[in-house]
C-alpha cells in the first residue's frame, strides 16, 4: 500500500487521525468515558465554572459540559455518517447514470444538479429543514440531500473522463456487458477521489449540523448536541462565556481531524498532486 | 407586513454585511495568499497555513461568539450587535470573512506557486526582468483567474454564512428574516429570501465568467 506509506509520512494527517479516532471513541464509549450523567440538571451549580468538579463547567441548568460534550459526539458522527453516505449513494447513482449513458438523461440530471448548485451553502440544507420541520432524522437527510449535487457531479465527471480510456474501451470490444464493465472497469477508478470527498464531506456534514442545531432548526433539546449547546450558552455569554465556548471548541476539533484526514488522503492517493504542500 | 416590502427592508444590511466581508477575504486571503507563495515554507507561511487550516474548521456562528467574549466583553473595543455605526460592522464582517480568507488564501498560493514554476516566469528572469515586476505582470495576471473563480464560489459561502453572522451579531438583514420566517412558517417570505439570496448568488457568477475576458484575451465571449 503505497498510500498508507505516504500518508503515514504526513505528519498534519497523522494528528487528524488521531483526532478522528478521538471522537469516535467518545461516541462508542460515551457511557463510561462521561462522569456525570449529561441530562442530569442540578440548579444550584448552573453556570459553574470549570472546576474539579465539573472539569469544563456546567451550562445553564447546571448540567456537566464535558459529558454532553462527549455524548454529542454521537450525534455529531451519526448525523455525519448517514449524510455522507445519503450523499454518497444519490451521487454515485445519478453520477455514473448520467455520465455511463449520456444522451437525455445526462442532460436533465445534470441540469437539476446546476439548479440545486445555484443556492449557496446552508440555505439548500436550510429550505429542506424548513419544509420537512426539525429533528434528527430530518438534519441527517438535509444535509445528506444538500450533497448529492456535488457528489454527482464528481462522479460524472470521472465516469466521463473513464469512459474514454483504452482499457474500457478494449472491455467493451471483448463484449463485456455494461454492467460488468461499470463495475470492474470504472467504479474502482472513481472511488479514491470519492474516498477524499467523503472525509472532506464529513467536515462539512459536521459544520452544517452544528449551524442547523445553532439555528434551532436541527437536532432539539434535551438532546445533547454540540450546536444546539452553542446557542442555548448564548444567552448567558455575557455572564458564563465558557458555557457556549466549550461545545463549540470541540466542533472545531472534530472538523478539523477530518480536515486534516482528508488533505492527508488526497496528498497520498495523489502523489502527482503537489499544490496543496 | 407584505414579504416584498420585509426583504427590501431587510436586504441593505445583509449587502453591506457581505460586501465588507468578501473584500476583507479578497484582500487579506489574496495578499497572504501571494506571500506564502513568494517565501514558500517560511515562518509566514507555516503560521498563514496553520490559520487557514482552522479558519476552515471554525463554525463561524462559533468564532461569532468569541469575538464578542474577546473584543466585548474583556476589552469593551467593540460593540455586541446591531446595526449602526462603523464599529458595529468590525465583528460581523471579520467573522463572516475568516472561512473564505483561508479559502482564498490556501488556492492563491497553490496558483501563484504553480504559475511561478512556469516556462515563461523563468524567462521572464533569465532576461532580468525585477522580481516584483515578474510577479505583478507575469505570474499574478496569470493566477488571477482560479482566484477569481474562487471569489465567485465564496460568495456563495458567505451569503448562508450570514444567516448564521446575522443570528449571532443581532444584524437586521435577509438571513436573520429567513430563520424568522422558518420558525413563522411564512413560506411564501422564506421562498423570496431563498430566491433573493440564489439570484444574488447567479448573478454575481455570472459576472466573473464575463470578467475572465478582461483577465485574459484569449478568453472572449463568442468563445
Amino acid at each position: 500500500m503505497d498510500a498508507w506509506l505516504r500518508f503515514r509520512k504526513n505528519r498534519l494527517a497523522l494528528i487528524g487521525l488521531a483526532l478522528v479516532l478521538m471522537l469516535v471513541l467518545a461516541a462508542t464509549l460515551a457511557p463510561w468515558l462521561a462522569l456525570h450523567d449529561p441530562t442530569r440538571q442540578s440548579l444550584i451549580e448552573k453556570r459553574a465554572r470549570p472546576g474539579a468538579k465539573y472539569l469544563l463547567g456546567a451550562d445553564e441548568f447546571g448540567r456537566d459540559i464535558l459529558s454532553r460534550v462527549i455524548y454529542g459526539s454521537r450525534v455529531a458522527l451519526l448525523v455525519g455518517v448517514v449524510s455522507v453516505l445519503i450523499a454518497l449513494a444519490g451521487g454515485l447513482v445519478l453520477g455514473t447514470a448520467a455520465g455511463f449513458t449520456g444522451g437525455w438523461l445526462d442532460t436533465v440530471v445534470m441540469r437539476v444538479v446546476e439548479i440545486l448548485l445555484a443556492f449557496p451553502y446552508l440555505l439548500l440544507a436550510l429550505a429542506i429543514v424548513a419544509m420537512l420541520g426539525p429533528g434528527v432524522l430530518n438534519t441527517t437527510l438535509a444535509v445528506g440531500i444538500w450533497g448529492v449535487p456535488a457528489v454527482t457531479r464528481m462522479v460524472r465527471g470521472s465516469v466521463l473522463a473513464l469512459r474514454e480510456t483504452e482499457y474500457v474501451g478494449a472491455a467493451r470490444a471483448l463484449g463485456a456487458p455494461a454492467p460488468a464493465v461499470l463495475r470492474r472497469h470504472v467504479l474502482p477508478n472513481v472511488l479514491p477521489g470519492l474516498v477524499v470527498y467523503a472525509t472532506l464531506f464529513m467536515a462539512n456534514a459536521i459544520l452544517l449540523e452544528a449551524a442547523l442545531s445553532f439555528l434551532g432548526l436541527g437536532v432539539q433539546p434535551p438532546t445533547a448536541s454540540r450546536g444546539l449547546m452553542v446557542s442555548t450558552g448564548r444567552d448567558v455569554l455575557l455572564v458564563a462565556p465558557h458555557v457556549a465556548t466549550v461545545p463549540g471548541l470541540a466542533i472545531m476539533v472534530a472538523v478539523l481531524g477530518f480536515n486534516l484526514v482528508g488533505d492527508g488522503l488526497r496528498d497520498a492517493l495523489d502523489p502527482r498532486l503537489t499544490t496543496t504542500r | 407586513m407584505i414579504p416584498a416590502a420585509e426583504l427590501s427592508d431587510a436586504w441593505p444590511a445583509t449587502l453591506e454585511l457581505t460586501i465588507a466581508a468578501l473584500l476583507i477575504a479578497a484582500v487579506v486571503g489574496i495578499v497572504a495568499g501571494i506571500a506564502s507563495a513568494v517565501w514558500p515554507n517560511s515562518l509566514f507561511d507555516g503560521v498563514a497555513r496553520l490559520f487557514s487550516l482552522f479558519g476552515l474548521s471554525m463554525p463561524i456562528f462559533w468564532t461569532g461568539l468569541v469575538f464578542i467574549v474577546i473584543f466585548s466583553l474583556w476589552l469593551h473595543w467593540l460593540p455586541v450587535g446591531g446595526t449602526g455605526s462603523l464599529t458595529h460592522l468590525i465583528l460581523p464582517a471579520v467573522t463572516l470573512a475568516l472561512p473564505s480568507v483561508a479559502m482564498i488564501a490556501r488556492m492563491t498560493r497553490s496558483a501563484v506557486l504553480d504559475v511561478l514554476r512556469e516556462d515563461y516566469v523563468r524567462t521572464a528572469r533569465a532576461k532580468g526582468v525585477g522580481e516584483v515586476w515578474v510577479l505583478g505582470r507575469h505570474a499574478l495576471r496569470n493566477a488571477f483567474i482560479p482566484i477569481l473563480t474562487l471569489l465567485g464560489l465564496q460568495s456563495g459561502q458567505l451569503m448562508g454564512g450570514a444567516v448564521l453572522t446575522e443570528t449571532v451579531f443581532a444584524w437586521p438583514g435577509l438571513g436573520r428574516l429567513m430563520v424568522k420566517a422558518i420558525f413563522a412558517r411564512d413560506y411564501v417570505l422564506l421562498q423570496g429570501a431563498v430566491l433573493v439570496f440564489a439570484l444574488a448568488f447567479v448573478v454575481i457568477n455570472l459576472i466573473v465568467d464575463l470578467s475572465y475576458g478582461l483577465l485574459d484575451p484569449r478568453i472572449s465571449r463568442q468563445g
